[in-house]
């Protein structure tokens, strides 16, 4: 039952390289940044300074690591369960060079210190203009194949894929709007002005972690998870609640990132009620990927791909509950602006995002290549207990330092001063730092494991495309 | 942020945000079911060869507490500023002044002790030395240094050297009122070789190493342009916020380089009012922290 058509692979397969090679990157700028600030001294120019690597660390990590993860497997995984070929290759090549270009530019730009200020959406109007025309033509190929699926049913990981894509176009597109100062200038100012303008921003700031880092890597999961454990979906019904829930709830939780600012007390209770709301949908995704692996719990011991993905859930899970209580006002008020914050993003970006993208890629990357392992299973092994260990030590520190941080900012003497000058909060943190640097730096390590395994797997293999599957029979 | 919080907009996100919880409702409501007995069924639709779905119902513990998340936010909204913008004596302006009443209750007397006293004596006192040192480390170390020995741009309050004046009045009138201290550029009126002139001159007021050529033509430049406000000897007027340029304190720096530039460019610079914001009490008590520092 093979049709002579095969799926479009060359895409998927540039995609997965750039991921490995994009988080290499984008890691070590981050492990850069957290050097630099253990050691001040270590901000050597300006183009290398802590403002400027901090932003290429985060659009380097989330944008060209995540994002070439996600067209990657959502290309992957949209041909498989469709039965059809990738809609439109030309444009899917354009996705992939337009991308790269994004990424290149944001590399040149942001050192030299171009920015719109605006977190996550640094880059200024004429990449924004380009991330735009790329998105578009995603949802063009992406939607394409949906259309011209030969199977009724559209699986579930598509939904997410899909709700990503759309919603992403919207926040970027809502948030980057901006006037620049010259059609020959850079430099542009937003649309929107004072609490407005942090009101949006933040709304894409919060949804891009909620579509961005969260629907789309949930449809990474509801793939490679049952996939990799060779296990039916615990609940078809609980996908369809999560994912309406999700959908729904998570475009109002933005204003708990302007807790007692000048935002309008309402809207304040909005995004924190919303956030509360948030939890179950959330473990939805959490509950439905581990409970597909019971009854095949004995495969954890021996598959480290499967050990990368069920951990990303345990992240994800932990993450998605403390994401809530730091909404709550109450705890915002300690966790807000100190070195929590910092570690709760990172369970979710490395215990989360990389975790699940690191199991899927290793998974993509030998079918690639017509083969179903990657070069060295013990390699694969060895990056999960390294990288398991740089995220403990990174979380624990900025755990730790984010409370004391908060807690001395508080404290007051007898006569209501205040205990602390700003700065000993500051030296009080510098152990803490330097774990979390240690931490990183062990990410980082098991990311060139991975480089090197993934060069070994590619060397002397030619590309491949599998032949494209004819449905099974409905009850098969 | 009047048409932030306009009457439509709190009715548009009203109705949206009901309707958001109500569809989180209905979503939960009609997918109710309870887990029958036998095996669990699947759903019936395979995919890429081997993905299936099992059509388990919903874990109860997690319909309970989304149910529970439901109501919790349903109640708060109700209760504090939430559909729209209502119940603002449980918004945050309200508990802010509520909690700053409180402190003020509960920290305004022990300041209020030392009102009637006078500076000098309050200066001598272990105990309000102490407070003052506190509220310095607070709101005035960031500029003026832990140990108030100041930065480039920032005095040093310990010299007993003083811009303004140093007595108990201009200390308490620079704290309250803040200052604003202008030097005029005179870069385009002396001209390059001007300027060199001028800054070994100045240097020369100090005892500082100079080319006395060059500060004997300065010297003139000064007596025409300099002496309104630093007066003939260069010593200065504390009326003006000019600094005495005569003594070993340098706001910015000795060096002829930096002399040159401060007179080419001039200098803008700028000690904040804290009278409004730390009220009386407090100001009275870091006056008397400041003296001490130097009156030690």
């Amino acid at each position: 039952m093979q049709s002579q058509a095969t799926y479009n692979y060359k895409v998927v397969r540039q995609f997965a390289i750039m991921t490995v090679v994009w988080g290499i990157v984008g890691m070590l700028v981050g492990v850069i940044a957290a050097a630099q600030l253990v050691w001040p001294e270590l901000n050597v120019h300006e183009f290398l300074h802590f403002g400027r690597l901090r932003p290429l660390h985060t659009n380097g990590v989330i944008f060209a690591f995540g994002g070439c993860a996600l067209f990657a497997t959502s290309y992957y995984v949209v041909q498989r369960t469709c039965h059809t070929r990738l809609f439109a290759p030309g444009l899917a090549a354009f996705t992939f060079w337009g991308w790269q270009l994004v990424i290149l530019l944001a590399v040149i730009t942001l050192p030299l210190g171009y920015t719109s200020s605006k977190e996550y959406a640094e880059l200024e109007w004429p990449i924004d203009i380009l991330i735009a025309i790329v998105w578009v033509s995603y949802a063009i190929v992406f939607f394409g194949t949906i259309a011209k699926r030969k199977v009724s049913h559209i699986y579930v990981a598509n939904w997410f894929f899909g709700g990503f894509i759309l919603t992403v176009a919207l926040l970027h597109i809502v948030n980057s709007a901006a006037i620049p100062i010259s059609m020959t200038s850079m430099k542009s100012y937003s649309a929107y002005a004072g609490v407005q303008d942090a009101m949006v921003q933040w709304w894409y700031g919060h949804n891009a972690v909620g579509f961005f880092l969260t629907a789309g890597f949930l449809g990474m999961m509801y793939y490679f998870v049952p996939k990799q454990a060779d296990r039916p979906v615990y609940s078809y019904r609980l996908s369809v609640v999560h994912f309406w829930a999700l959908i729904f709830t998570y475009m109002w939780a933005g204003p708990h990132h302007l807790h007692y600012t000048a935002l309008p007390d309402w809207t304040q209770s909005v995004g924190m009620v919303f956030s509360l709301i948030l939890l179950a949908p959330s473990w939805g995704g959490m509950i439905n990927g581990v409970m597909t692996l019971s009854g095949a719990w004995h495969k954890l011991r021996t598959d480290p791909i499967l050990k990368f993905l069920i951990t990303a859930l345990s992240f994800y899970g932990m993450s998605t509950f403390e994401g809530p209580m730091m909404s709550i006002k109450t705890v915002n008020a300690l966790s807000h602006y100190t070195d929590w914050t910092v570690g709760h993003v990172h369970s979710g970006a490395l215990g989360w995002v990389a975790m699940i993208s690191i199991g899927s890629i290793y998974f993509l990357l030998p079918r690639m290549y017509g083969k179903t392992e990657m070069y060295s299973v013990k390699l694969i092994n060895a990056h999960f207990w390294i990288a398991t260990i740089g995220i403990v030590l990174y979380i624990a520190s900025m755990w730790i330092s984010g409370v004391m941080q908060g807690l001395m900012w508080r404290a007051t003497n007898a006569d209501g001063t205040l205990t602390y000058s700003f700065v000993e909060s500051v030296k009080a943190s510098y152990p803490f730092w330097t774990i979390r640097f240690i931490g990183g730096v062990l990410f980082l390590a098991g990311m060139l494991i991975m480089f090197y395994n993934m060069v070994k797997t590619i060397a002397g293999q030619k590309a491949y495309e599998a032949p494209v599957l004819a449905p099974a029979a409905a009850h098969a | 942020m009047a048409d932030f919080i306009s009457g439509f907009w709190n009715m548009y996100v009203m109705v949206l945000v009901a309707l958001s919880i109500l569809f989180c409702v209905f979503v939960l409501a009609s997918n109710m079911t309870k887990r029958e007995k036998g095996p669990v069924e699947l759903h019936g639709h395979v995919w890429d060869e081997t993905i299936a779905e099992y059509n388990n119902p919903l874990p109860r513990w997690w319909m309970y507490l989304f149910w529970l998340t439901i109501i919790f936010a349903v109640t708060y909204l109700a209760i504090y500023p939430g559909f729209g913008d209502v119940n603002q004596h449980r918004g945050q302006w309200a508990q802010y002044d509520a909690e700053m009443a409180k402190a003020e209750e509960r920290y305004g007397p022990i300041f209020a002790k030392y009102r009637e006293m006078d500076v000098m004596a309050v200066a001598a006192d272990p105990e309000a030395n102490a407070m003052g040192k506190r509220l310095f480390l607070t709101y005035c170390a960031q500029c003026h240094g832990s140990a108030a020995q100041g930065n480039k741009g920032f005095p040093n309050l310990t010299d007993d050297e003083w811009q303004w004046g140093g007595d108990p009045e201009a200390i308490k009138a620079t704290i309250t009122g803040g200052r604003m201290g202008i030097m005029t550029p005179f870069g385009p009126i002396l001209g390059g070789e001007g300027v060199k002139d001028v800054a070994n001159y100045v240097r020369s007021l100090s005892g500082l190493a100079h080319d006395s050529l060059r500060a004997q033509r300065g010297k003139e430049a000064f007596d025409t342009n300099c002496v309104a406000c630093h007066g003939a000897d260069g010593t200065g007027n504390p009326m003006l916020g000019a600094p005495n340029l005569a003594n070993k304190a340098w706001l910015y720096g000795s060096s002829e380089a930096t002399i040159v530039e401060t007179i080419t460019h001039g200098r803008t610079n700028q000690m904040p009012a804290f009278g409004e914001f730390l009220g009386e009490d407090k100001v009275h008590l870091l006056t008397a922290y400041v003296l001490s520092l130097s009156k030690q």
